[in-house]
């Protein structure tokens, strides 16, 4: 049995407390009203913290940036109606995205770190569709992984009810506003609507927990059973989840992440943010496995099990790139105006994020983890996991920033704090659960061959 | 002074490796072993040195990636940089994205190739080669392990009969 370090117990206290003030901050500081937003910008144009993304503001918004600029006061003077009116539309702009700042950077890390407990429960189901020899000696740390699921998935799901309940700007086609005004959105209200979009929410995440509960449920009774029906009923049941789970995954794709921009589309999304967050998962479990076994609890995983998951980091790191490229090629090749506006504003305000997550995701994973022998290295596979698991939440930052808080964007307090605080949580509610149950399962089919694997 | 050789042959691989991992103790040295399929863990128990073909492709990749862009940038920027639907031919990384399928397969293909050949090469393959089997039942369901004879061919031969060989020959071998 394992038992939570106390050290590792205040650590993650710590990073929730501090992530919890941080958000706080991050809320406290948002601008309330455009008063504020315009005393923000003009201290902002007289260059006392020139950020890099000021200086590729999109064109459309370069006629208003000039306009807040004060060091001009003869142009000022001069200001005609319609210039105030387009001043004050361009300080509201500003302030929605300002005021979605800490919105999002609880969203960003609140949804990246349930769905890497998600990609976690996906890669277990294949585990035991598959019938893999290699991994059963890893099942319980898969399931205390993804036990962070049901905490993740209430928090998220109380945020997308916050949304519909007007208490921020993430998802403009959730104002009726701006609905009234959008002929595009309009159209696709029939599916962009809250009642349907919290209901679809509910399902997803009610089917997912569903199976993350009796499979691990199954799990447990087979421990104690004397034939394997509960090891058939979670085969079946794997198999059936992971039908269910393509379908929900795409559509979850489009609902809680494609919708932040609802003028766009594209077709492989959800495989994209799949491939993303199921490397990520791929990564926790050797992260957590490392750590564990370095600690002495997992006799039987030996370098070999390592090895396998070092292979999937890599591979899934490839498959990630894979179709980041895939989607980003096409509409760059092909540029028609509605679709790649979506990475003019990627490439533009969000450069070094944008192009950083493909060095992360990509070039270093692949350079270090092509070694065979770099697989088998502990220190290695935790520098690689880092950098992976920081990729993958620069990827969702990437897909989400830029339509909440477009050129506003920073990765300062909020953001920072945000990830602490689900990162201290995902540490304390995994390792909390991995207490729960002995860490080698007992009567699986598979154990013996696991604890045998030689590669 | 004749170039004696012993082919102790084995109809099994698990006896084989045995069999090995004892003349290894024993310290004769194995000039070869012949075998109908792979054997898990024969290299190991022979003790040969890993092999470094996958450092050759890695490298055979680092030069198909750096042939793709060179020609590509040759062709497509500093030759004829012709506007081609609208495609920005000002600098190669400009119009990069549509250069990585090339650039990929070209990788591809010569770390494939050049690795295959350099497997073909150090192992002496090619159409017309003389075939080498000392034995032919090596290719259908023997194993035979091949050791140099040096003035002890009775102590040699008494040791691989008790390492369980279905066959010891001794061979003169010119």
């Amino acid at each position: 049995m394992y038992t939570f370090s106390s050290r590792l117990k205040t650590f993650s206290l710590i990073l929730m407390a501090v992530g919890l003030l941080g958000i706080g901050y991050g809320f406290y500081s948002a601008p309330k009203d455009i008063q504020e937003v315009e005393a923000l910008l003009a201290a902002d144009s007289h260059g006392s913290h020139g950020e890099a993304s000021h200086a590729t503001t999109a064109v459309a918004h370069d006629e208003h940036a000039a306009t807040t600029s004060h060091s001009d006061k003869a142009e000022k003077a001069n200001h005609s109606v319609k210039e105030d009116a387009e001043h004050k539309e361009h300080l509201e702009h500003v302030l929605h995205q300002l005021s979605n700042k800490p919105w999002a950077a609880v969203y960003v890390a609140c949804i990246f770190f349930m769905l890497l407990s998600l990609g976690t429960l996906a890669f277990y189901a294949i585990q035991q569709v598959a019938q893999a020899g290699w991994s059963p000696v890893l099942f319980r740390v898969m399931q205390g992984i993804t036990a962070y699921l049901p905490f993740g998935s209430v928090i998220f799901f109380v945020i997308l009810v916050l949304c519909g309940l007007h208490f921020n700007h993430l998802f403009i086609w959730l104002d009726p506003e701006v609905v009234a005004h959008d002929k595009l959105i309009q159209t696709k209200s029939g599916y962009l609507n809250f009642p349907f979009w919290i209901i679809r929410a509910g399902i997803f995440l009610l089917g997912w927990n569903a199976y993350r509960y009796f499979s691990r449920k199954n799990c447990l009774a087979q421990d104690e059973a004397d034939d394997n029906t509960f090891y058939k009923k979670n085969f079946k049941m794997s198999a059936l989840f992971l039908v269910f789970f393509i379908v929900t995954e795409s559509i979850m794709s489009w609902d809680w992440i494609m919708s932040i921009d609802p003028h766009w589309f594209s077709t492989l999304f959800g495989w994209y943010v799949f491939a993303s967050f199921f490397v990520s998962g791929i990564t926790t479990i050797c992260m957590v496995t490392l750590y564990l076994k370095s600690k002495g609890y997992l006799e039987h995983v030996n370098t070999s099990h390592i090895h396998d998951l070092a292979k999937f980091m890599f591979g899934i790191s490839v498959f990630w790139t894979y179709l980041w490229f895939s989607q980003f090629m096409l509409i760059w090749y092909a540029n028609i105006p509605e679709e790649v506006t979506y990475f003019v504003t990627r490439i533009q305000e969000f450069n070094l994020p944008f192009f950083g997550a493909v060095a992360m995701n990509f070039l270093f994973p692949v350079l270090i983890l092509i070694n065979t022998d770099f697989k088998r290295i502990t220190w290695v596979l935790v520098m690689a996991g880092t950098v992976i698991l920081l990729g993958h939440y620069i990827d969702f930052f990437n897909m989400i920033m830029p339509g909440t808080v477009g050129d506003q964007w920073f990765i300062g307090i909020p953001e920072i704090a945000s990830v602490l605080f689900f990162l201290g949580l995902f540490i304390y509610v995994v390792f909390t659960a991995l207490t729960k149950a002995p860490l080698l399962p007992k009567r699986n089919p598979f154990i013996e061959e696991s604890k045998h694997f030689h590669y | 002074m004749s170039n004696k050789v012993i082919y102790a042959i084995y109809n099994d691989d698990d006896v084989l490796m045995d069999a090995v991992k004892k003349t290894r103790a024993a310290h004769y040295h194995i000039e070869d072993v012949f075998t109908p399929f792979p054997v898990h863990g024969l290299d190991k128990a022979m003790g040969l040195a890993p092999t470094r073909l996958a450092i050759c492709a890695f490298i055979y990749g680092l030069c198909g990636i750096s042939f793709a862009t060179w020609m590509m940038n040759y062709i497509m920027i500093q030759d004829w940089p012709q506007d081609i639907g609208g495609k920005p031919s000002f600098s190669y990384i400009e119009n990069m994205p549509s250069f990585v399928p090339i650039m990929f397969e070209e990788t591809v293909f010569f770390a494939a190739h050049l690795m295959v050949i350099t497997f073909y090469m150090r192992s002496r393959l090619w159409p017309f080669k003389e075939a080498e089997n000392p034995d032919v039942r090596t290719t259908d369901d023997h194993f035979l392990m091949e050791v140099a004879v040096n003035d002890n061919e009775e102590e040699l031969v008494s040791f691989f009969k008790s390492t369980g060989a279905v066959e010891v020959n001794v061979i003169d071998k010119n």
